[in-house]
């Protein structure tokens, strides 16, 4: 299991370490005259073995002067888990043969449990809630062993205004451990509403690999279900959308409903859940029913690649005039129902290094030649749909002995759409609370689709 | 107000003035204090010096406080041990307190404090707290255990705290359970033997309906505890693998990769007729791709992990290629693994798409990336014939592009593309050799020169592009030396005339003027074969040459089959054991996949069925190899293994240096690198093929004679059994059976290389047992074993080896060695073969000796159900040197009186009474009189062996 926990700045600088386990320090004693630079620390023996193994990330990874190969990182038989945030390091480190995907899911998770507690996890935010952050961590991960991580737990008892086991009854403190422990431990009993509401945003991002002839050579949409929710008492809730095979499961009695719907469901390739949703009912009968947590949360996380509705379509064209300048034409077109808007449009045209001058041309938007990027940037402020817009522009050489050729890295361009590229649908979400006095009709809903491009690359 | 002021403190004196501010009154004032030590403490000062001012702090009622000073502790206990008892009254107090969060916290942290004084203490507290009846409380326990078990196994044992966590596992709240899973799981690693998950259907039950309610870490903990236990047969596997298939859809990574690794292990054991296999493979493709979309450090591990699962299962993703498309900011971890991918998944179906992906990523920045993808255009090449050409094209391309290191890698996979298709793409030679001046690295200039050495006729200036390679001769490294020499020589056996010259050069510089022996071998090699014979020189030189097999890089699938049992960990992350990383006893335990089942064979034991064992065939069930060892070797390797697919590599370890020195005197002619049991494999070319002495090799010859014909009219044969299966001996597989023709004993074996490397230099070796069997001749096996081959050899064996009684009386302990290691298992012999052949005792002799064996040593078995009469008997049995002596009549029944000898000079004498049973079967009782009583129960086997067969 987890070995131990550190947190860096970016200078390698230690802001928090939590050693659980003793094996970690062990075999760095041995080495320690490598690490010389930690010489006035060294007075004593626990101290002088996690300061190794402290400095041996610090030394290996931080300090190393090229790029990051490998997110694991063995030294000395010791391995090292790693993720960054800005510019903050989380190491993880274990001499055993533990679970890789659950260590990165946890340090993942610590993220997510430190911005809910303070924001923006960065050194300022660390070093001002360095108790606070001790204190999860002895809760979260016990001998190395995650324990319940979910911030609706948490924070009923672990508080930054320090505890209040003074004031709490004996009810409360057992429905703190109850909830902690308990099968829903995602969200607390008692929690009342006078407005019963909630909020359903479909967000997707489309991404796209297109060849510079036009062919599609890989396209997938990754959608998320973002769920706000202020319900009272522990609602119990079913959501439905257009799936394809719940669809045909119902069509089969109706069969002119079958043709009428079976435009608009969609294939899901994949999907995955929030720990809320019970599993082996989505898999004996696809239906979706969970108990949601208080506030927003993310209840399902999809996949699609047929049918994706491709938002835009960039047309690139470039011609190469003599060895000293490149002419360059992209045209867009928007492909979707002309009554919408898309919005935050940026086309992104990369430049070889070796350009001196850019003379752009374009009809809509503005557009700018940025040299320390590389990159002509475009943008649009809004696009209906149906349109089509073009840019031209003289791309001026250096004459240069490399003999290297420029790579002509894709065209990728930025947008937001107000549809779901996918074709998602949300057809309810039915809310029971039967011990409390509110029905499924007095609950407010709201729902919100946003297509954004992911990764959309057409290659030039 | 923030924290990070507790950072600044830099002023000398500090100690001191933190020593005032902790003893002070005012409880903010404490507060703040600690919060400075902690702080220190965190940025690596040394503040153990206020241990006893910090511990002081500890009696309060502020959980804030009170953490604060137990971090402290946690850090600081091990230095002043003296000092932390006295933090014990309180620990123990709170253990008592009415909040649990607090009972609690005492207990976690009082595991964490590593004194051995201390762990005294914590026992009582942690017994109450196991059984505390806040869930909570429990859950913290469970963990609390494996902390104490961390510190003093012994005294966890000795307290019972095992029994009282085997009992968590049937708790009522679904998070207790989980911890005392991974707990006991854990715990359950550093004692292999200790049958502590003691996972049967019914435990197993339990663990399936947790896994529904706890939290995505205690499904993890569960679905990895799971994975470690068989199935007792396929319809079992398929109703976990059903309840474990909706984790799919989890939103944790690592929840899905565990079910992942449950689903492909217990995949093993169903049939592949069966529909719900093929659901089962359909329903594992979207899981997988869907971990893509994960965070970067996450795809990487999902990735490594595919690349495993698409060798043992391509099917499962093989229309799934274009996820694997590289995307431009892509990390490069992600990028390289996903191009390891694509070409596993290439086939004739996507290569095009393949290659138009490959020839763009050709042409990107990190040269590493660059690099591979140039080197597995060239493997998709030798993988897909169809598209050889098109691969070849493009690398032409890259060529055209002048970047160095592009030109160098196209370069060295032409050279493979030319040894996989011969003749075939010659005509790209002269664009190559266009190249020729940019090349810096050893490995393409090696390549180029090959190119040139082996298509030297087609090349007009071959001489003198080699020529303008050898005046930089000595710089050169030894790769490129050693390519030039042979490219040389070959040119000179296909042009003599212009070259000689040339040759002498070469020659003479290897010889004379290196100090590097392979190239001065080289170099006389050649020179001796061109002086004497220049035709045998050319057959030797410009022989035809095999072709390239088109995986180069593939796990070797016994590992496979581990690591696969390993989804999800470090093991797969790395593609090594855990053992190669891991130290200590920990994670060293062998994983093995279980083998496919019939619902036919449901009744055999799951102990048996793993083992490959030949259970069947043997009249006892063997004992587990790892306990037989262990026996063998008189050594103390720690606790005993408890199921058989789980062999402890310390076994092997422990084992060689016994042995090792035996084998390597059987090894003579051989010296080089044998005493060390963990050399790399020679290279097969260069080891010489062994011809051993004459006389041997021709005894050999006669038995494999022998046993041709002897068989007819030989005693009885077993069918070959397997004795040591692939999985444990690194790709070797060995079965065989004994044989007795002309009174002669043999091993006749059966070798398979199921490894991906050549084997050679095998030996044999037999450990000291009751008869004194010993190989007559070294084992004799005349050409290396090539992966996937088969060679059966006839051992001879006599009996004048050591002699040492063995339990049970019949075993064969045995080691094998070969040039990637040594191996052990052992075998039952029947003890016929030992019968010999003047084993016919006189009539007179036999009654006066039954009557002088004393009663006590006669034993009477039965043999059941025998199809053959009185005559037919005794033939058969005199076939097997079972000698009878005479015969009588007594009340209908027949009774025959026989006698054999063993090799040990043993006699035997047997009375042998037939009883018509019913129409067709005999029952036979068979009373045996020997010296040695022991010996009687195998000689009854051997009667019945005989018998029925």
């Amino acid at each position: 299991m987890i070995g131990g926990l550190f947190i860096y700045n970016h200078k390698g600088e230690v802001l928090i370490s939590r050693v659980y386990r003793d094996d970690i320090g062990r075999s760095w004693a041995a080495d320690s005259a490598i690490f010389t630079s930690s010489g006035p620390f060294l007075g004593e023996e626990v101290n002088a073995n996690r300061r190794n193994a402290v400095d041996a990330f610090r030394v290996n990874v931080i300090h190393a002067r090229q790029q990051v190969r490998s997110p694991v990182t063995n030294i000395a038989r010791t391995s090292f888990f790693h993720v960054k945030r800005s510019n903050i390091w989380l190491a993880a480190v274990t001499k055993q043969n533990v679970n890789a995907a659950m260590v990165f899911e946890f340090l993942y998770k610590m993220c997510d449990v430190m911005a809910a507690y303070f924001g923006k996890i960065s050194e300022e935010n660390i070093k001002n809630n360095f108790v606070l952050i001790y204190e999860l961590l002895d809760e979260i991960l016990d001998f190395g062993y995650p324990q319940n991580s979910e911030t609706g737990a948490l924070k009923t008892f672990i508080t930054q205004q320090g505890i209040k086991s003074q004031h709490q009854t004996k009810e409360e403190q057992s429905q703190i451990t109850s909830q902690v422990t308990g099968q829903i431990g995602w969200r607390r009993e008692g929690i009342k509403y006078r407005r019963n509401e909630l909020f359903l945003d479909v967000l997707e991002s489309v991404n796209l690999l297109m060849s510079p002839q036009g062919q599609v050579l890989s396209a997938h949409v990754s959608g998320r279900v973002v769920m706000k929710s202020y319900l009272s008492g522990m609602p119990e809730c079913k959501f439905g959308m257009n799936d394809k095979i719940v669809i045909e499961k119902q069509g089969k009695g109706t069969a002119d409903e079958t043709s009428k719907s079976g435009k608009q469901s969609i294939a899901i390739d994949d999907c995955t859940f929030h720990q809320c949703v019970r599993l082996s009912k989505f898999d004996s009968e696809r239906s979706i029913s969970f108990i949601p947590p208080d506030g927003e949360f993310e209840l399902m996380r999809y996949r699609t690649t047929k049918d994706i509705i491709l938002p835009f379509r960039v047309i690139p064209l470039v011609r190469e005039v003599g060895r000293t300048k490149l002419e360059v034409k992209v045209v867009i077109k928007s492909n979707f129902k002309p009554s919408l808007l898309a919005q935050k449009i940026e086309v992104r045209i990369p430049t070889p290094l070796n350009t001196s001058g850019v003379q752009v041309i374009c009809m809509k938007g503005k557009a700018k030649y940025k040299a320390s990027e590389n990159a002509i940037v475009w943008k649009i402020k809004r696009m209906a749909g149906m349109k089509e817009s073009q840019i031209s522009a003289e791309i001026e050489l250096l004459p240069t002995n490399d003999k290297k050729k420029w790579a002509r890295p894709p065209i990728s361009m930025n947008f937001e759409v107000p549809f779901a590229p996918s074709g998602l649908k949300v057809r309810y979400l039915k809310v029971f609370e039967p011990k409390l006095n509110y029905s499924d009709h007095d609950v407010i809903k709201w729902v919100r689709y946003i297509g954004r491009s992911g990764i959309y690359e057409t290659r030039c | 107000m923030t924290d990070s002021k507790y950072f600044t403190t830099t002023k000398k004196g500090e100690i001191f003035e933190l020593k005032a501010e902790l003893n002070s009154d005012k409880k903010e004032k404490k507060k703040e204090a600690v919060k400075k030590v902690i702080a220190s403490m965190t940025v690596g000062k040394d503040v153990s010096a206020l241990f006893p001012d910090v511990v002081n702090c500890m009696q309060t009622d502020n959980l804030e406080l009170k953490k604060l000073v137990y971090l402290y502790l946690m850090n600081y206990a091990k230095s002043q041990p003296d000092m932390a008892i006295m933090a014990v009254n309180t620990f123990v107090k709170d253990c008592e307190d009415p909040n649990p969060l607090i009972r609690a916290l005492a207990v976690r942290t009082m595991g964490c404090i590593r004194v051995d004084k201390i762990t005294e203490y914590l026992c009582e507290p942690l017994r109450k707290c196991l059984k505390d009846e806040d869930p909570y409380v429990r859950k913290t326990a469970a963990v609390c255990v494996a902390k104490l078990h961390d510190i003093n196994a012994q005294l966890v044992e000795d307290q019972g705290f095992l029994d009282t966590l085997k009992d968590l596992i049937s708790d009522s709240n679904p998070m207790v359970v989980a911890n005392a899973v991974a707990a006991l799981s854990e715990i359950a690693e550093s004692h292999p033997s200790s049958n502590l998950l003691d996972l049967n259907p019914q435990s197993i039950n339990k663990l399936l309906t947790a896994l529904n309610e706890c939290t995505e870490w205690g499904q993890i903990f569960i679905l990895d505890c799971l994975a470690n236990y068989t199935p007792k047969d396929d319809r079992e596997a398929q109703s976990i693998c059903e309840r474990v298939t909706p984790r799919l859809s989890h939103a944790n990574s690592a929840v899905v990769l565990s079910a992942v690794k449950v689903l492909m292990k217990f995949m093993e054991m169903l049939s592949k007729d069966l529909d719900y296999y093929g659901t089962l493979l359909k329903k594992l493709a979207p899981p997988l791709v869907t971990l893509l979309s994960a965070e970067p450090e996450l795809q990487y591990v999902a990735l490594r992990n595919i690349n495993l699962i698409v060798q043992k299962r391509p099917e499962i993703l093989k229309h799934e290629m274009k996820v694997f498309f590289v995307k431009y900011n892509d990390p490069i971890y992600v990028k390289l693994e996903k191009l390891d991918i694509m070409i596993r998944l290439a086939s004739q179906a996507n290569i095009a798409q393949v290659l138009a992906e490959l020839k763009e990523y050709a042409t990107e920045v990190d040269v590493d990336f660059v690099r591979k993808a140039v080197r597995a255009i060239g493997r998709c090449a030798i993988k897909v014939e169809q598209s050889a050409e098109r691969c070849v094209s493009t690398l032409l391309d890259l060529i055209q592009t002048k970047v160095n290191y592009v030109v160098q890698e196209a370069i060295v996979v032409i050279k493979d593309i030319f040894r996989k298709y011969p003749n075939k793409y010659e005509s790209v030679i002269a664009t190559l050799c266009e190249n020729l001046d940019s090349l810096d690295e050893p490995e393409a200039r090696a390549a180029m020169i090959w190119i040139v050495g082996e298509y030297a006729e087609r090349i007009d200036n071959a001489d003198e592009l080699l020529e303008s390679f050898l005046e930089g001769f000595h710089d050169e490294s030894t790769q490129v030396q050693l390519q030039l020499l042979t490219a040389i020589v070959k040119l000179f056996l296909k042009k003599p005339t212009e070259t000689q010259e040339l040759v002498q050069q070469v020659l003479s510089l290897a010889t004379q003027d290196s100090d590097n022996p392979d190239l001065r071998d080289r170099g006389y090699i050649y020179w001796r074969l061109l002086s004497t014979d220049p035709v045998a020189a050319k057959e030797v030189v410009l022989a035809e040459k095999p072709l390239i097999s088109e995986e180069t890089d593939l796990i070797e699938p016994t590992l496979l089959d581990e690591l696969i049992c390993y989804i999800g960990t470090l093991a797969s992350v790395y593609h090594k054991p855990p053992s190669a990383f891991v130290e200590g006893g920990r994670g060293v335990v062998h994983k093995s996949l279980p083998p496919r089942t019939a619902s036919s064979e449901s009744t055999e034991s799951p102990e048996t069925a793993p083992a490959g064992a030949p259970a069947g065939e043997q009249p006892d069930v063997i004992p587990t190899q790892g306990d037989l060892l262990g026996d063998l070797l008189n050594l103390d390797l720690g606790p005993p293994v408890s199921g058989p697919p789980l062999v402890t590599s310390s076994v092997q370890m422990g084992a060689v240096d016994l042995l090792g020195g035996g084998l390597d005197s059987l090894m003579g002619d051989e010296p080089e690198g044998i005493g060390d049991p963990s050399f790399g494999a020679p290279p097969a070319a260069a080891v010489p093929v062994r011809l051993g002495a004459p006389i041997s090799s021709g005894l050999s010859d006669l038995f494999d004679l022998t046993s041709g014909v002897g068989t007819l009219s030989g005693s009885y044969v077993a069918p070959k059994a397997v004795w040591l299966p692939a999985m444990k001996a690194k790709g070797l597989e060995i079965s065989g059976t004994f044989t007795r023709q002309v009174g002669s004993i043999s091993m006749d074996l059966q070798l398979t290389n199921k490894a991906l490397q050549v084997m050679t230099d095998f030996a044999i070796q037999f450990n000291r047992n009751s008869f004194g069997l010993a190989p007559a001749a070294p084992l004799q096996v005349h050409a290396p074993l090539s992966p996937n081959q088969t060679v059966e050899i006839s051992l001879p064996l006599n009996t004048v080896g050591s002699v040492m009684k063995m339990e049970p009386l019949n075993n064969l302990q045995v080691a094998v060695k070969n040039n990637i290691d040594v191996f052990y298992f052992s075998t039952l012999y029947p003890l016929h073969i030992l019968f010999v052949e003047d084993g016919k005792m006189d009539r007179q002799m036999f009654l006066a000796t039954w009557k002088d064996i004393p009663n006590e040593n006669e034993a009477q078995f039965q043999i059941r159900d025998c199809a053959l009469n009185a005559e037919a008997v005794s033939t058969k049995l005199q076939s097997s040197n079972i000698f009878t002596i005479a015969k009588r009549n007594v009340e209908g029944q027949d009774m025959l009186y026989q006698s054999l000898k063993l090799t040990n000079g043993i006699w035997v004498l047997a009375e042998l009474r037939i009883q018509p049973g019913n129409p067709s079967f005999m029952d036979l009782e068979l009373s045996l009189k020997c010296r040695a009583p022991e010996v009687s129960q195998h000689v009854y086997q051997a009667y019945e062996t005989i018998l029925k067969n």
